[in-house]
């Protein structure tokens, strides 16, 4: 049985204008020690969906589905069931380091609080747990630094603190959401491999969520591509930048820039902009901005195709996309 | 020649400069300041709080050692002759029953401050409690304890005041607590107001996620972030419940003599102000130079733990 199952997850904002269904009918599951990338532009659900695995949502959205971790179905667990799994077996690495982190508190007693609130020890034994995790995300001086507040480290380093945080009770599902999208660009690579560092330290299963397919590419084992709250294609990292089979991802992969593509060339944009969540356009939610769009897909959300073995996609016009040797752009 | 040497001046001080950038540049990444200290520092660069600062000091040691090196009694009667002027003996005078007013005064002030600071610290425990819980579990728990803040905030609190201490006055301490009921909602609302800002930081999503209970995340990760406006809010309350029992004590339902408050020997005096009138003036001196002291550091207080207000002084 996979570590974390999620089953047709949907999540719904109601508001003063409508419902928001955020996140439809997402369903997955990830192993112990594999890594899933969850890629998609904003608004396309991939953060809410992973907020309402940790049911941090707020009390106002709707979450129904099925969400089994570890043998506990997450959504009818207690809040305080609830609370002995988060920071403990299921931790989360935050987008901003910049406001994630307490500002009046030193970043070592920071984490080491999240060993004492799950753990059975003493503040000394705490402590010295906090300056060997902050060592192996790769902090110099740690037992000095762990004494410093947020303010006196680089954005960077906090990112690093967080990750540290993150596996001090070496959980067993690690979630990161967009951990690089605050950081310069310098040093994205960096802590992307500090991140993929501690997920194999602790052979957790990690939830990557980010827009940036580059970015994933050598960490992640499976990504899926999410577009207006729906998954449209799921496949291994390397059926989804070789064999891909769906225009959205498409689209993605031709907007990255590339280092071999001539300088005089644009950079692909798709263009349009994501869909309104109160405002769905009938049918596949891509379709206006897809240039592969048939007649069909105005009125018909498209299923699931299975490509391949493990590779599904959801597209009407599956047949009529180029083969990729002459793909778009 | 001159211009000369005025120039080699000006060099020496530019290099004297680099080296103490240099120097603080150093301190700056080999020590953790914690944001208490920084704030002391910046405080310690207000000249007119740390002169507030000094004075309010020095006035609560005299209220506290110079009735106890007076040979006098504060409650003692005919120490001297009645209503007599300021002399060797009786710095201050006395009153129409002999009584010292020197000693009156300073254990009056020492009564004084004591109710103060049992005020400020009564309304901070409840305005805090209250915005806290207020600010960060929102909805009906907000409405509810909001609405009572605003019913307390409106009622015209002399009115009540007098009515309480009509009711349960006399006693330093019954004072306290009749002014303390009604001082309380503005700290609870700057703490709501505080909590509502901080509870959608990330942070406090991170410690949601990091498994902790709300009452550890309200009061161990949100509260020491609203430490400050709230020791600004506090120190101003001492300067305000002063006044107020003043106010009280002058219509008297303030603490009942002969316990002596700095308002109830105003009282006392007010109809002396023809004949000898410094015995209504030296109590007022000095709940006036309380006040304004006390004002002047939560200033300083203020501008110390806000780094991007201009030091202008």
């Amino acid at each position: 049985m996979a570590l974390l199952e999620v089953k047709d997850l949907k999540v719904v904002f109601p508001t003063d204008e409508g419902l928001v269904e955020a996140v439809n009918e997402i369903s997955f599951e990830l192993d112990s020690g594999e890594v899933l990338a969850v890629v998609g532009e904003s608004g396309s659900g991939k953060s809410v969906s992973a907020m309402a695995i940790m049911r941090l949502l707020p009390k106002t959205a709707r979450i129904t589905g099925h969400v089994g971790f570890d043998g506990q179905s997450l959504l009818d667990l207690p809040m305080k069931g609830m609370r002995r799994i988060r920071g403990n077996d299921i931790a989360m690495i935050f987008q901003d380091p910049m406001t994630a982190l307490n500002p009046v508190f030193k970043v070592g007693a920071q984490i080491a609080e999240i060993i004492l609130v799950h753990r059975d020890v003493s503040a000394k034994q705490a402590m010295s747990r906090t300056i060997d995790l902050l060592e192996i995300v790769g902090i110099s001086e740690p037992a000095r630094r762990a004494l410093q507040y947020p303010h006196e480290y680089s954005g960077g380093m906090r990112q690093r603190a967080m990750i540290a945080m993150a596996i001090a009770n070496d959980p067993k599902l690690l979630i990161a959401d967009e951990p690089t999208t605050a950081l310069d660009v310098t040093i994205q690579s960096q802590v992307m491999e500090a991140i993929k560092a501690a997920q194999d330290a602790t052979q957790a299963a990690m939830l990557l969520i980010t827009h940036d397919l580059g970015l994933v590419a050598g960490v992640a084992d499976r990504i899926q591509v999410m577009y207006g709250g729906r998954i449209f294609e799921s496949a291994d990292a390397d059926g989804i930048f070789y064999r891909n089979r769906n225009p959205y991802t498409r689209g993605l992969l031709a907007s990255l820039p590339r280092l071999d593509a001539r300088t005089q060339d644009k950079l692909y944009t798709i263009p349009g902009s994501p869909p309104n969540l109160l405002r769905m356009p009938p049918g596949c939610a891509f379709r206006p901005r897809c240039e592969f769009a048939l007649d069909i897909c105005k009125q018909e959300i498209p299923g699931f195709t299975t490509v391949e073995e493990d590779h599904v996609s959801r597209c009407h016009n599956i047949a009529g996309l180029p083969s990729l040797v002459e793909s778009p752009s | 020649m001159e211009s000369w040497t005025r120039g080699s001046a000006l060099t020496e001080i530019k290099v004297s400069e680099t080296a103490l950038e240099l120097a603080i540049g150093e301190e700056i990444t080999t020590e953790a300041k914690s944001l208490g200290r920084q704030t002391w520092e910046r405080l310690l660069h207000h000249r007119l709080a740390v002169g507030s600062g000094v004075i309010l000091i020095l006035l609560s040691i005299s209220f506290w050692v110079v009735p106890n090196f007076s040979p006098y009694l504060f409650d003692q009667v005919a120490a001297g002759p009645p209503r007599s002027a300021p002399s060797m003996s009786h710095p201050f005078g006395t009153d129409p029953i002999g009584r010292d007013l020197m000693v009156r005064t300073f254990t009056g002030g020492q009564y004084s401050i004591r109710i103060a600071a049992l005020v400020a610290i009564t309304t901070t425990l409840i305005g805090a409690v209250i915005g806290a819980i207020s600010g960060f579990f929102g909805r009906w728990v907000d409405a509810s304890l909001s609405w009572i803040t605003n019913m307390v905030l409106v009622i015209p609190a002399l009115v009540v005041l007098l009515v309480l201490a009509l009711r349960y006055g006399s006693g330093p301490w019954a004072i306290a607590f009749i002014i303390a009921a009604l001082s309380w909602p503005r700290i609870a609302r700057i703490v709501r107001g505080l909590f509502l800002t901080f509870k959608e930081q990330d942070f406090v999503q991170a410690a949601r996620a990091a498994g902790a209970k709300p009452a550890r995340i309200m009061f161990r990760h949100i509260l020491p972030n609203t430490f400050g406006p709230i020791m600004v809010e506090t120190t101003l309350n001492v300067g305000a419940a002063i006044i107020l029992e003043s106010t009280l004590s002058f219509f008297s339902l303030g603490v009942r003599p002969p316990t002596p408050t700095l308002g109830n020997l105003m009282e006392a005096a007010k109809g002396a102000i023809d004949s000898r009138a410094y015995e209504l003036l030296i109590p007022g001196a000095i709940v006036t130079l309380i006040s304004l002291c006390v004002n002047f550091l939560g200033d300083g207080l203020r501008d110390a733990l806000d780094p991007t207000t201009k030091r202008s002084r």
